[in-house]
């Protein structure tokens, strides 16, 4: 049997229905019975197994997350910085002035990559690509934030290899510049390496699109790729043999994308949009034709009738439950009123988009899918997509949290003697986390478009919104799993300064948050208990500063075995620049500037890049999170960029000083001579926060520190750009071509 | 009247709204040329801008080649229309029989993306009349597909007449037969290259603006003949 109809359901209450397979709990089936009023249809079950998974209803993270809505700092009700759409849409909308308005969000393709790298990435980017598209937006840039195992673990090389190749194969045949992101190596990833992806998009703020299906009558239209095999259960629900007959063609696996569709399906659907053919529209991404049709019936007024056997396949041997289960790459469900749909055809036909009505608009409550005449669902729509289970789940500290905590990095043996502080740094420099990421970089297309303005080596990517307008738009994507592991709470604020500062430091004002939280299983207290310590650090500290959350993602189940992954808060953050010829590089860009030192270098080392890289240790308390600082930082930028003081600004992280300085002196190849004060040690290697290394010249260096004074940020000079040599007075000194083959030998002798 | 510059738009073409930028900040008209019309909407010159035309999962430029805006630019071609291909263009042009020899897979395998030193090496083209033979500029490079190949005698023949246009410098980022990066024809109005002067237009966007000669270029070609 091919498919079940609702009468033969309704005739055989009895039946043993394979639901623990599908990943439902018995209570969870129970509901969905007591919703239906009998039991449910295969289709129907299949359908609701996929939208209350974790990944689509969020049942675990839910309770926590809604704090980033309580917590929510004020915004302005209209102009630059106003939340046009907020949380729980495909993406959060923001205005950006000048009737301009930008939609970025970050997700991940964790466990898709680990089993097929190359196809992995790229489908992550076309997914994240698609959320974009569908606000309405034509998406301008990506970004990654990528994470693997050890640089020695057997498995990482493939795995490199096959990301990097997926995110650049996708993101360069999709003409998306790459503009930045970041890539660690850690032992905690050796077996759940993270893809998380991020997308930005602009529109006009008055044509933002909506995922809702409204007006009897209207058309239901899928656009795109055929609907085939590939990616169904990717949560492992049709893992189960006993699921159907004949499942011998099964191939659960992951997605398989066709970047030149997607860049067929982008320029095609923001015509539709530019011509007002459509009243809605959504993606289809996880849990494909099952998502896109109960969430746009569901937010829209009426109800729905679908076709299935109108959907075109790949395999024609295809059942209802595997067409509605899906999750075939590069494909849209677009409403259209009656009377548009030869024209949205028509144009579908010139880009060479197969466009097919599926179903329509109803004026009852439920959604209906046929089969060939057959009612093989009919269910409540907001029930699939909005009235999902939530759960409560326990929370423990974890028992060796204050051994880890008490561990600190005070008994590490410290360098001291100029020699064993300059091989320090070399050492440092070229360490897999350390080292010039530009044989990954290099693999992205960063100019197509033409609207980069920053973009890698630089510390945030700044984009151009438009040939005709000086605005822009900054985007950094930060993340640290190690000191998210000594303190979640603290780590995810930790994560979000770094990046609030990555986009302060080109001159930008950040005024959006995007998330990806990356963690173990959510049925792990401890685990569970890292997750709600990092949404609440992370809540608290996007009101502290003024930014709000305006979308993201959850990845739970980031383990190997029963030991979860470092757990991993990935935050983007947003920010605007007026005049993007203001934006300030980051680096040394000419001889003769002032060095300075914006921020406080405290004796801050445990988690750091210092205590992993000299003596594999991790222990301790991160750096203090100084939010008043980094805002003060933050606004201290904003200023002098405007007034046009900076020659260059780079943020101080990961590394410490040492790392800034050196990648400020190879950006253009320009050296410095400098001075350190207090603990040369401590002064190179601190991860001290809300610091920034900037450069300007002899004559603005008063008006700098009146500024500096003025907003409370403390300021030291730290010396003078020139010469070919980075040299730290009474220390030591390293010719920049050393410097250079240091930091730049380390990835390609590993993967190149 | 000003001169009308085409740029087609192949399915899959990136890089044709930065082609058409880059012809209006040299002064020309832009024309949006589509792949599936036989016309060419009299412009005076073609632009086939980079990409992955028809998704090049055959061979890079080998489906372009039979789209009907190709059989007008071929046509046109060889009685005289400048016609200028960057990266996937140039595979183009060179699947289209406009341009010898062929492009393959780096030699390093890697999609590639950098600014890349070039040496113009002959100024008397329809589009580098700008340029001074010999000079150096800095042009972003970005492809997968960028290894010039042709054989020992095809390469002997365009070097002997003058054809080679634009030769890598610091270093051959894809393994091209002696460095080259772009060529000509025998009456020099059709060139082809791998990096991309539409990125070099603007030092707010690129590394600089030695890209915008080439469009220049033939712009003034039109004023002076």
């Amino acid at each position: 049997m091919t498919h079940e109809t609702v009468e033969q359901a309704q005739r055989s209450p009895d039946t043993q229905q394979p639901f623990t397979e599908l990943g439902l709990k018995d209570e969870e089936y129970q509901r969905i019975r007591e919703i239906l009023g009998r039991r449910p249809t295969g289709t129907e079950l299949a359908m609701y197994s996929v939208m209350w998974s974790e990944h689509c209803s969020y049942k675990s993270s839910k309770v926590h997350l809604r704090q980033f809505g309580e917590k929510a700092p004020r915004t302005p009700s209209s102009g630059t910085g106003a939340l046009l759409v907020g949380m729980g849409e495909n993406a959060g909308v923001v205005d950006v002035g000048d009737g301009l308005a930008v939609t970025f969000k970050v997700e991940s393709h964790n466990h898709p990559s680990y089993v097929e790298p190359y196809q992995g990435a790229a489908t992550g980017v076309g997914g994240i690509v698609r959320d974009i598209l569908t606000m309405g937006a034509r998406p301008i840039a990506v970004m990654d934030s990528l994470r693997f195992g050890d640089v020695d673990n057997a498995d990482t090389r493939r795995l490199v290899a096959g990301v990097v190749a997926g995110v650049g194969g996708y993101g360069n045949c999709l003409g998306l510049p790459n503009v930045g992101g970041e890539v660690g190596f850690d032992p905690t990833y050796n077996g759940n390496p993270l893809v998380n992806a991020m997308c930005l998009g602009v529109m006009r703020a008055d044509r933002i699109q909506l995922a809702k299906a409204e007006g009897v009558g209207n058309q239901v239209i899928l656009l795109g790729a055929k609907t085939g095999r590939d990616g169904i259960g990717g949560a492992s629900v049709l893992a189960s043999a006993t699921f159907e007959e004949g499942s011998e063609t099964k191939r659960p696996s992951v997605q398989v994308g066709d970047p030149f569709m997607e860049k067929l399906l982008i320029e095609c659907c923001l015509e539709l949009y530019n011509r007002d053919l459509v009243t809605g529209i959504q993606d289809l991404g996880a849990a494909g034709i099952a998502c896109s049709i109960s969430e746009t019936s569901a937010h829209g007024a009426g109800g729905m009738h679908v076709e299935l056997d109108r959907v075109p396949l790949r395999e024609p041997s295809m059942t209802p439950v595997e067409i509605v289960m899906s999750e075939s790459q590069e494909r849209m469900l677009a409403i259209v009123e009656p009377k548009r749909v030869d024209e949205v055809l028509a144009l579908c036909t010139k880009w060479g988009v197969l466009a097919t009505v599926i179903g329509e608009v109803t004026d009852g409550d439920r959604l209906i899918v046929t089969w060939h005449g057959d009612v093989v669902a009919d269910v409540p729509p907001g029930t699939l997509a909005d009235d999902g289970p939530v759960y409560e789940r326990p929370l423990a500290r974890p028992s060796e949290q204050d051994a880890l905590q008490s561990d600190t990095s005070c008994a590490l043996a410290r360098p001291s003697a100029a020699d064993d502080l300059r091989a320090t740094l070399l050492a440092m420099i070229g360490s897999p986390n350390l080292s010039s990421r530009r044989w990954v970089t290099e693999q992205y297309d960063r100019y197509v478009l033409g609207g980069t303005v920053l973009a890698m080596p630089h510390d945030g990517g700044v984009l151009r919104l438009g040939d005709d307008t000086s605005r822009g738009v900054a985007l950094a994507l930060d993340g640290n799993g190690r000191f998210a592991r000594l303190d979640p709470y603290a780590g995810a604020q930790l994560a979000l300064s770094e990046a609030y500062r990555n986009v302060s430091v080109t001159g930008a004002r950040p005024i959006a948050v995007t998330n990806c939280l990356n963690f173990g299983s959510p049925e792990d207290p401890e685990v569970m208990w890292q997750f709600a310590e990092a949404t609440r650090g992370l809540a608290d500290a996007c009101l502290e500063l003024g930014v709000p959350v305006t979308g993201g993602n959850v990845s739970f189940y980031n383990q190997t075995g029963a030991t979860a992954i470092n757990p991993t808060p990935v935050v983007g953050v947003l920010g605007v620049v007026d005049d993007v010829t203001c934006r300030i590089p980051s680096g040394f860009v000419r001889a003769e500037d002032v060095v300075l030192l914006l921020g406080v270098t405290e004796d801050e080392l445990d988690g750091s890049e210092w205590a992993w890289v000299t003596h594999r240790h991790l222990g301790g308390r991160p750096p203090l999170v100084r939010l008043d600082a980094e805002r003060a930082l933050s606004l201290l930028l904003q200023r002098a960029s405007e007034e046009g003081l900076l020659t260059g600004a780079h943020d101080a992280s990961d590394g410490g000083l040492a790392s800034t300085l050196v990648e400020c002196a190879l950006l253009e190849g320009v050296g410095a001579r400098l001075q350190l004060s207090g603990d040369p040690f401590v002064a190179l290697f601190s991860e001290s926060t809300a610091r920034a290394v900037v450069t300007c010249a002899d004559a603005d260096v008063d008006r700098l520190l009146a500024l500096a004074d003025d907003g409370d940020v403390q300021l030291a000079r730290l010396g003078r750009t020139g010469g070919d040599e980075l040299s730290f007075d009474g220390l030591f000194s390293v010719a920049l071509g050393d410097l250079r083959a240091a930091h730049e030998a380390t990835l390609p002798a590993l993967f190149g | 009247m000003s001169t009308r510059i085409g740029v087609v738009t192949f399915p899959g073409s990136l890089d044709d709204r930065d082609a058409l930028r880059a012809v209006r900040i040299a002064g020309g008209e832009a024309v949006a040329l589509w792949h599936g019309d036989h016309d060419l909407r009299d412009v005076d010159a073609v632009v086939l801008p980079g990409g992955f035309s028809y998704g090049d999962y055959l061979r890079c430029g080998a489906i372009a080649r039979f789209s009907p805006v190709m059989t007008e630019i071929v046509a046109a071609a060889q009685r005289g229309l400048p016609v200028l291909g960057i990266c996937n263009g140039f595979q183009v042009l060179c699947e289209s029989h406009l341009l010898p020899g062929a492009l393959i897979r780096n030699a390093g395998l890697h999609f590639t993306c950098l600014d890349q030193q070039l040496r113009v090496e002959s100024a008397s083209t329809a589009w580098t009349g700008e340029y001074s033979a010999g000079s150096q500029i800095t042009i972003p490079l970005k492809n997968g597909e960028g290894q010039y190949v042709a054989d020992e005698k095809t390469l002997d023949r365009l070097e002997g007449e003058g054809r080679v246009v634009f030769r890598y410098v610091g270093g051959n980022p894809n393994g091209s037969r002696r460095d080259i990066a772009g060529i000509c024809n025998d009456r020099g109005n059709v060139v082809g290259l791998m990096p991309h002067p539409e990125h070099a237009i603007d030092a707010l966007t690129g590394p600089g603006t030695d890209g915008l000669g080439m469009f220049v270029s033939v712009l003034k070609s039109f004023v002076s003949t």
